[in-house]
């Protein structure tokens, strides 16, 4: 091979390797990325059972049941919709009525989101920031409620 | 002192402009006068940031309400170390502190370089106090620590406690040693292009920076892991968290850096790539900051959320990474570009090396911005989590590390593969016969963890094969071996130690996702649980009281073969009143390298408690391996042809050794 050979040869090496990053990065994108939902959202979405996705809104009052063992179970609302969610686990400090909470997880083949992580606030100040703009977004939410 | 303080702040402010402006004019007149301003100037932008913070610091410690920033984090009834460290547990202090660290290393250049060119040495100076006067601008005009409250609050709003613990000592000044530490870098590589000159010297100055960056940020990283793995109470390492990938861009990015500028520096090739690589790498540094700092991202990090501090930020970061980069497609071309290499060889293994390191960086930064991409230009808001990773990043790391053992035995110039694979044929053998123990002898070893195992056995015999070849092992009497290995460059046994402590690390984590085990149920005081061989026995639940908190504590004891206690492990619920706000203590006992980890739940109504416990194996090693890395650097630090020396001793040195060929 000339020098040029190896140096067109290096070139194209280079180039099918950052072309096969890139295609496995954005398969990786396209299957691996959950989507976040509230409940009101789920009658527009279609979300398969099985299909990953975090789903974020209140614990609802007084529901939160706590069954055999760890495994609890609550209702997340947005206050127009609610879903049931299971969870096994230690629910995260934060957690508690009334308070913005994202579930990861997905939809059982009865409906109910089994969820294999909770996610709470990080601070007593602070909401999530999902539940928050999704709250405003559908006008139950007022700045003022956030101190 | 607050005033003080304050006004220092401003004035540090004033001179980074006179850093910025006056060296830079002074380099293009060729002025030395102007040019010998940046030093002095540089020096005590330093010295009054220092005090600075230390004003602020002694505010927090003497709890000084009347302090908007101390009164927003601080409670007279925290132990002092924590009312301290507390300083930078908030995102106005932090500033501070990420400038003090700026300026520090403005002063480091100031101090030692007075063997560069001046020009050179000029033009770092400007474009280090261009960046301190943008962030003083932002701290100042956004972000000010020393705004006070009139009248003065009684009491404080508490840390919050989840930065309550000596993690908050070691973990952020690690980390901005490290991200600021590559301004140095940055700053060389701009004051290069303002020029149009690069050289091999060049190189060998911006190499210790690297490394002292790259040390730290090491460190950062480390320990911000071993810390969120105890202190959430959730039992991971790493969350593949936005907040987590924006310190592990640089770190990726840094690297790669710290490989390619070895080419630059013995083979003076690669100069270009080089000076871009160091742009990059604290452009992703200033784009973590960003990140973190913006409140774009929710997470523990972001103390407050302010849109004003994003943008502010934003603007920073177009005008550096924008501006440099146009400087860079400007100017690059002035450069002369290096010698040329066979592929097979040490270069080409190290520019393999950066291929796969900056194409791993980039992954993790789509990654990382995508979902904010996707929020901002649609209504949908997704998150990219470990799957993706897995995909992506894992299948990019593992070809790397199968190669690192091949790099530092090519020769330069034009290697031989197969003469290196002969030299590796009993690590290889090791690794093989690692990968059939684990997958025949180990229950519910997976193929993947057998691999994992074989790989990192791979890594680590690897290293050590390195310094066996190095130092004549096998070739030489057994006594020459030990003379020949103690003469080494100590960059040498730098290569080594931090390739042993990614092999470290790789067991580590391997064995921890491969090989642990987890139980979720909930106890009544008196029952034991067992997990992987070791039984627990739940004592029960114990209230106790603390400085600023009150506490539930869960004690186990954990149970020998003769059936009686040989050790307790406690986790508690501990209620922080002032913010109403409660935190996981796990308990964790250290056995050999594995570790055993409790993390309590919630009380239930029959007074049993929900406790999660993990059996992970070889834990520690994750980052065990980085102070081995973090050790590596530090000796290819203390390497004689990369001293950072008094200028005196180097000169004398170099006139009793008139050949050394000192730069």
């Amino acid at each position: 091979m000339t020098r040029k050979q190896k140096r067109l040869s290096v070139i194209a090496g280079g180039l099918a390797f950052l072309g096969a990053a890139t295609g496995l990065t954005f398969y990786a994108l396209g299957q691996k990325a959950s989507y976040f939902y509230m409940p009101a959202d789920l009658t527009t979405a279609s979300v398969q059972p099985g299909q990953r996705i975090r789903l974020g809104g209140l614990v609802e009052k007084g529901t939160i049941q706590r069954g055999q063992g760890a495994t609890v179970a609550f209702s997340v609302t947005d206050t127009h919709k609610s879903v049931k969610v299971t969870y096994t686990g230690i629910l995260p400090d934060l957690f508690r009525e009334e308070q913005g909470v994202i579930t990861e997880g997905s939809f059982g083949p009865d409906g109910t989101f089994v969820a294999d992580s909770v996610l709470a606030k990080h601070d007593e100040r602070y909401m999530p920031k999902e539940v928050a703009d999704g709250l405003k977004a559908k006008g139950v939410w007022q700045e003022s409620k956030s101190e | 002192m607050v005033e003080t303080g304050h006004f220092a702040l401003v004035l540090a402010f004033a001179l980074s402009l006179v850093q910025t402006i006056v060296p830079l004019f002074g380099a293009r007149l060729n002025n030395q006068r102007l040019m010998a301003v940046g030093g002095p100037v540089a020096v005590t932008g330093f010295a009054l940031t220092a005090l600075s913070f230390v004003a602020l610091a002694s505010a927090y410690a003497s709890s000084d309400f009347s302090v908007a920033s101390v009164w927003e984090n601080s409670h007279s009834l925290q132990p002092l170390i924590y009312k301290i460290t507390g300083t930078w547990g908030n995102h106005e202090g932090s500033m501070l502190l990420w400038v003090l660290i700026l300026t520090f290393f403005g002063a480091l250049v100031a101090a030692f370089g007075s063997n560069l060119p001046a020009t050179l040495r000029a033009n770092v100076l400007a474009v280090q106090g261009a960046i301190g006067a943008a962030f003083f601008l932002f701290i100042l005009a956004t972000s000010n620590p020393f705004i006070r409250l009139n009248p003065a609050p009684i009491e404080g709003r508490d840390l919050n406690p989840i930065l309550q613990d000596l993690g908050l000592a070691i973990h952020p000044p690690f980390l901005y040693l490290g991200y600021v530490g590559f301004s140095i870098c940055f700053s060389f590589s701009v004051a290069a292009l303002i020029e149009g000159r690069i050289d091999a010297s060049w190189a060998r100055w911006v190499r210790p920076w690297t490394l002292v960056a790259w040390m730290f940020l090491t460190g950062g990283i480390a320990m911000g892991s071993y810390w969120a793995y105890y202190e959430l109470g959730w039992g991971g390492f790493w969350f593949w968290d936005p907040v987590e990938n924006a310190s592990f861009m640089p770190w990726l990015a840094g690297t790669a850096l710290l490989h390619s500028a070895i080419v630059m520096e013995k083979r003076s090739a690669l100069k270009i790539w080089t000076l871009l690589l160091a742009i990059l790498t604290f452009s992703l540094s200033l784009l973590g900051t960003f990140l973190v700092r913006s409140g774009v991202l929710t997470s523990v990090h972001a103390f407050a959320t302010d849109p004003t501090r994003g943008v502010f930020i934003l603007c920073i970061l177009t005008l550096f990474i924008g501006g440099s980069l146009a400087l860079f497609a400007l100017r690059a071309s002035r450069l002369t570009a290096g010698g040329l290499f066979h592929p097979i060889s040490r270069e080409g293994a190290l520019v393999l090396n950066n291929l796969f390191l900056t194409t791993a960086t980039a992954t993790v930064l789509v990654g990382t911005l995508y979902p904010l991409a996707v929020e901002a230009f649609s209504a949908d808001k997704i998150s990219v989590g470990a799957p993706f990773f897995n995909l992506t990043f894992g299948p990019l790391m593992v070809p790397l590390l199968v190669m690192v053992p091949f790099g530092p035995l090519l020769a330069w110039k034009r290697g031989d593969v197969f003469a290196v694979a002969q030299r590796l044929m009993v690590a290889f053998a090791a690794a093989l016969l690692a990968t059939l123990v684990t997958a025949l002898f180990i229950d519910g070893a997976s193929v993947f963890a057998a691999l994992g195992v074989g790989l990192a056995v791979w890594l680590i015999l690897g290293a050590l094969t390195d310094l066996a070849v190095k130092s004549g092992f096998g070739n030489v009497a057994a006594g020459n071996v030990v003379t020949r290995m103690l003469g080494l460059p100590r960059s040498v046994f730098g290569t080594a130690f931090a390739h042993l402590g990614l092999g470290l690390t790789t067991l580590g984590i391997v064995g921890t996702l491969c090989f642990g085990t987890e139980k979720i149920l909930s106890m009544h005081a008196g029952e034991t649980v067992e997990l992987s061989g070791h039984t627990l026995r739940f004592v029960g639940l114990y209230p106790a009281q603390g400085p600023n908190y009150s506490e539930d504590r869960g004690r186990f004891e954990l149970i020998g073969v003769s059936g009686s206690a040989i050790g307790e492990i406690s986790s508690a619920k501990r209620f922080y009143p002032v913010r109403q706000m409660t935190t996981t203590e796990s308990g964790i006992r250290t056995m050999g390298l594995s570790q055993l980890y409790i993390s309590l739940g919630d009380e239930g109504k029959d007074g049993s408690v929900v406790v999660r416990l993990w059996w992970k194996p070889l834990v520690t090693l994750i980052w065990g391996g980085g102070l081995v890395m973090m050790a590596g650097a530090a000796m290819s630090l203390m390497d004689r042809r990369l001293r950072v020396g008094a200028p005196s001793r180097r000169r004398k040195q170099a006139s009793a050794v008139p050949s050394a060929g000192l730069p």
